[in-house]
Formats: C-alpha cells, sequence, structure tokens
C-alpha cells in the first residue's frame, strides 16, 4: 500500500482551481520530485497532503499513523518574535534533549541549538527547518521548494543531506524542486506539474517527455534551459506538438502524459 | 459597626481607592502584556484596535439594555473579533479592511452612546479609563478576566506560538492554527472588556502593544518576552496611576504615555545588548 496517495484530486484557492484530477501515490522509501512551472499547483499540492487545503473533491489516502515530517517552501519569522533553535524545535510539542541533538545532527547542523532562528544562515535556517521534520521520526518527509534562497553548493549539499537521511531513516522524500540537474540525479520518479500531472515516471521518461521538454527546453526563456545540458539525452529530434494544443484533454491515453499543458514553447530541437 | 477583628484586612485594604486603582492596573498589565506579545508577533496590531474601538459600542449596548457594562463590551468585543477573523484573507487587503472597521467600529459606537435618551454619559471615562473609580466588583471582574486570559495562553502556549510561527508547519504538526487563532480572539475580547474601564477603549491596544515592543530587546525566547512585557505594563500602569494622581492627568492616556516612554528607554538600550 502506498503512503500517500490521491485519486482524482482538485484543488481550488480562491475560486480558482489550480490543480485539476490529481492522481498521485508515494511508496515507502522512493524520492520522488515535483517540477512544474510557478503557479503550477506544486505547493498547493503539498498543502493539500498535509492537511492544510481542503480538495474542492477527489481523496487523498494516508496509510495509516502515517506520520509526516513537512518542510514549508519559507518561513518568515517576525524580527519582533525571540526564538532559539532549541525553541523551536519544541513547537508544538516539547521534546526530550536528545531527541533534539539527534535530529539536528541527522540534519547535519550541530552548536545550533542556542542560536536565535534569525541569527542563522540560509543554509543553517533550512537544515533546522530539515530537523524539525525529522523530530518525529516520518514515514516520509515533504519539502516545498527547500533550497529557495541557497547558492548551488548550498542546495546541492542540502539534497545530499536529504539523500542521506533517507538511506539512514528509510524515509520516503516528496519534493517540490527548481533544480532540475538535482532532481534528475536523485530522484527514483518525477511528477511533471502544471495544473495537472503532465508527465510522469523515471527522471529519463519524464526528460524525453515533450510536455516536460516544452516547459523546461530552449522554449522557455531564462536560466531553466540551462540545465537541460546537464543530463545526457540526446534532443536531436524536432516534436510534432500538435497535440499539445488540445486544451479538452482526457487521460484515457496510452501513455505516460496527458496532453494540453497550458504553456507557450518555441521549438524544440537542441 | 463592624468590629476590625471579623474585617479581613484584604477587604480593609481594599477600601482605599488607590489601592484598588492600582490592583486594577496591574491586573490589567497583565492581561494584555503576553496577548499583546501575540498581536505583535501576529502583526494584528490593527486587529486590536479594530476589537478595542468596538467596545465603545458594547457600552452602548449595555447602557441601551441595562446590561453589565463588561457583559455588553464583551458580547460586541468577541463578535468584532470574530468577524475579523472571518473576513481575514479576503480579497479587500486586510490592513484596509481592519481600519474600516477599527474606525467605523468607534465611530458608530460614538454615535450610538449620543444617541441614548435620557442618559447623561460620561463619554471620557468610557473612552480614556477611569481607573480611579474602580469598585470591589470591577477588581473581581478584572482579575477573573486577567486570569482567564493568562489561563487560556498558557493552556495553549506551544500550539499558539506553532500556528503563529507558519499556519501550515502547525498543521503538519497536528495543531489547528484556526482553532488557534479563535482561542486568541477569545482571550482579546477577555482582555478588551476587563481593560475598557482602566485605560479606555481608544488606548486598550495600546497596553497590548507597548509593553510588548518594549519587552523585545530584553528577551531571547517568547516566555521571557511575555514575562518582561508583564513587567513592562505594571511598572507603566502604577507610573500612569502616580502621574495621574499627583499631576491631576486622565489615567489612561497616563498610563499609555509612561508606557510609551518605557518603550523609548527600551529602544536606546537595544543597541546595546546586542552583541
Amino acid at each position: 500500500m502506498s503512503l500517500i496517495a490521491t485519486r482524482n484530486l482538485t484543488l481550488r484557492i480562491g475560486g480558482q482551481t489550480v490543480l485539476r484530477d490529481v492522481d498521485i501515490a508515494v511508496e515507502r522509501g522512493e524520492i520522488v520530485t515535483i517540477v512544474g512551472p510557478n503557479g503550477s499547483g506544486k505547493s498547493s499540492l503539498l498543502r493539500a497532503l498535509i492537511g492544510a487545503l481542503k480538495p474542492a473533491s477527489g481523496t487523498i489516502t494516508r496509510a495509516a499513523d502515517l506520520r509526516i515530517g513537512y518542510v514549508p517552501q519559507k518561513l518568515q519569522i517576525d524580527a519582533t518574535l525571540p526564538l532559539t533553535v532549541h525553541g523551536f524545535l519544541n513547537l508544538p510539542r516539547r521534546q526530550p534533549r536528545e531527541t533534539i541533538a539527534q535530529a539536528l545532527l541527522q540534519a547535519g547542523v550541530t552548536d545550533l541549538a542556542k542560536k536565535q532562528m534569525t541569527d542563522l544562515s540560509g543554509g543553517q535556517f533550512q537544515r533546522v527547518l530539515l530537523a524539525r521534520a525529522l523530530l518525529n521520526k516520518p514515514h516520509i518527509l515533504i519539502l516545498d521548494e527547500a533550497t529557495q534562497g541557497l547558492d548551488q553548493p548550498g542546495s546541492a549539499a542540502f539534497y545530499r543531506q536529504i539523500e542521506e537521511v533517507r538511506r539512514d531513516m528509510g524515509c520516503a522524500v516528496l519534493m517540490v524542486s527548481h533544480d532540475l540537474h538535482v532532481v534528475m540525479a536523485a530522484s527514483d520518479r518525477v511528477l511533471c506539474l502544471n495544473g495537472h500531472v503532465c508527465c510522469e515516471g523515471t527522471p529519463e521518461i519524464v526528460a524525453d517527455a515533450p510536455e516536460y521538454r516544452a516547459l523546461f527546453g530552449t522554449g522557455t526563456q531564462g536560466a531553466l534551459a540551462l540545465y537541460r545540458h546537464e543530463h545526457s539525452h540526446s534532443h536531436d529530434h524536432a516534436h510534432d506538438h500538435s497535440h499539445m494544443h488540445d486544451h479538452d484533454h482526457d487521460h484515457a491515453q496510452g501513455h505516460t502524459h496527458g496532453a494540453g499543458c497550458n504553456h507557450a514553447h518555441g521549438d524544440q530541437d537542441a | 459597626m463592624v468590629p476590625a477583628a471579623t474585617t479581613p484586612m484584604g477587604t480593609k485594604m481594599l477600601d482605599d481607592f488607590l489601592i484598588r486603582a492600582g490592583l486594577a492596573g496591574i491586573g490589567v498589565a497583565f492581561a494584555a502584556a503576553p496577548l499583546g506579545c501575540f498581536v505583535v508577533w501576529r502583526r494584528m496590531a490593527y486587529f486590536g484596535d479594530a476589537t478595542s474601538h468596538a467596545a465603545l459600542l458594547g457600552v452602548a449596548l449595555a447602557l441601551a439594555f441595562e446590561l453589565p457594562i463588561f457583559a455588553g463590551v464583551l458580547l460586541v468585543a468577541l463578535s468584532m473579533a470574530l468577524i475579523v477573523t472571518a473576513l481575514n484573507g479576503r480579497s479587500l487587503g486586510t490592513d484596509t479592511l481592519l481600519g474600516v472597521l477599527a474606525h467605523g467600529a468607534l465611530a458608530i459606537g460614538l454615535v450610538a452612546v449620543s444617541l441614548l435618551p435620557n442618559q447623561r454619559v460620561d463619554l471620557s471615562a468610557y473612552l480614556f479609563g477611569e481607573i480611579l473609580a474602580v469598585t470591589k466588583t470591577d477588581l473581581a471582574i478584572i482579575w477573573s478576566g486577567a486570569v482567564l486570559s493568562i489561563a487560556l495562553l498558557v493552556w495553549r502556549w506551544q500550539a499558539l506560538l506553532s500556528s503563529t510561527l507558519n499556519p501550515d508547519l502547525a498543521t503538519a504538526s497536528g495543531v489547528n492554527p484556526r482553532r488557534e487563532q479563535l482561542i486568541l480572539t477569545l482571550a482579546l475580547a477577555v482582555t478588551v472588556a476587563v481593560a475598557i474601564k482602566v485605560v479606555g477603549a481608544l488606548l486598550i491596544a495600546a497596553m497590548l502593544i507597548i509593553p510588548a515592543a518594549a519587552a523585545r530587546p530584553f528577551a531571547r525566547t517568547p516566555e521571557v518576552m511575555a514575562m518582561t512585557a508583564c513587567i513592562i505594563g505594571m511598572i507603566a500602569a502604577l507610573g500612569g496611576l502616580a502621574a495621574s494622581f499627583t499631576l491631576d492627568t486622565p489615567t489612561g492616556p497616563s498610563i499609555v504615555s509612561v508606557a510609551a516612554v518605557l518603550f523609548m528607554l527600551s529602544s536606546g538600550v537595544a543597541p546595546l545588548l546586542k552583541r
């Protein structure tokens, strides 16, 4: 049985549908990464999984007694709130000192317990958030763009930490990421989201999927296109994208993607 | 005549209006200061304004229906706090919305009091407080409210802090942020209701925010900040009372003035406390 699964999950925020008919499942111990452009519903999906956003329709099934460790996208601590790392890790439930020390160690930091949260560097802060998510020995870690604001080496180190945690604790990992090269290297499975599940599968399959490349390939301007060359797949064939404009799609097709990602895209040849 | 031996010393002490005033001030400071920390941390200053300004409408209601002032204020403050909570997050900027509610409630309250038939209401008592006229019953109500408000905060302290920090994170840990918001709302309404007699509707929000803000530089944990705010609030209450008595100034504003001076002093030493 899956740790957590959704069936026909549709999410609305303020009357706007941000996600439609999403079926996903995360199995024990696997690393699943969600990619997708801004506003594609990635964070909303995670918020629904942790119970912070009620589904407009569809269901979310959690394994019995599922323990979730959640690392939010950003955590703005108001400058008026004095809070030590130790105090932070005791919220909402007080923890034994050893538990806290162990979680910090697993997250790759030590000697921080007495520091003020607002005095931490970006990398330290993310690790403290990770430590907090590890406190309850989660079955699944859910991370929402946990490396936002970290530089390249910083985020690479953070993802190595995540893999280490997975290896040591055996927990599944579901994360949203913008670091496509990391995604390709570290994930068992990738889910490409754009209002619905565009395509999913192993990193290799997704990287070759036209939907994915339409979102992240040369057609989209900006830095994302750079990553395209960092994985070893050949991109030498031009795609026929006629189906991409079929917005009234259904998912009954026999391949791994649903057509109709709402985006503009250019030529796909490399 | 009652023999002295049968009168408990405490009761006799309470016969002195200055002592009653002092105890009332301390009670309000204790109720307002820890709650004020949450108001500051959650950036709810305007929320406090809206709720406390609505208190005047509660006064009008109480006078019109011959209810105890405390009950009327509690009712209206609670309704206002719930309305604000419900409207929070709607399309109109929350700042704007709370501004409308805060000033609207105050204006409507003033109009409502003036419309009361056959009443010669001393408006300034409700706007600026009347701490020197606190009765023993008032004192009992103030301290009950203070104890209730503090008990609510202590009971939910960790959960309140969690949901203040990040609602999603709280949800993921099994805390319901909406419920915690309601607890704060309730504590706020109770505090407003007990504070109106002491500092008046206009300045209740000041007793929430200023001691908390003044306490910030001295604290490295939320708990220490709340306790420091209590002490600062207490000093402001007693100092303001003394100033009001000797200078014959209105008490509410005097208390808040002392609090403001303490805030300035605290801001002055704040840079020295940084390593």
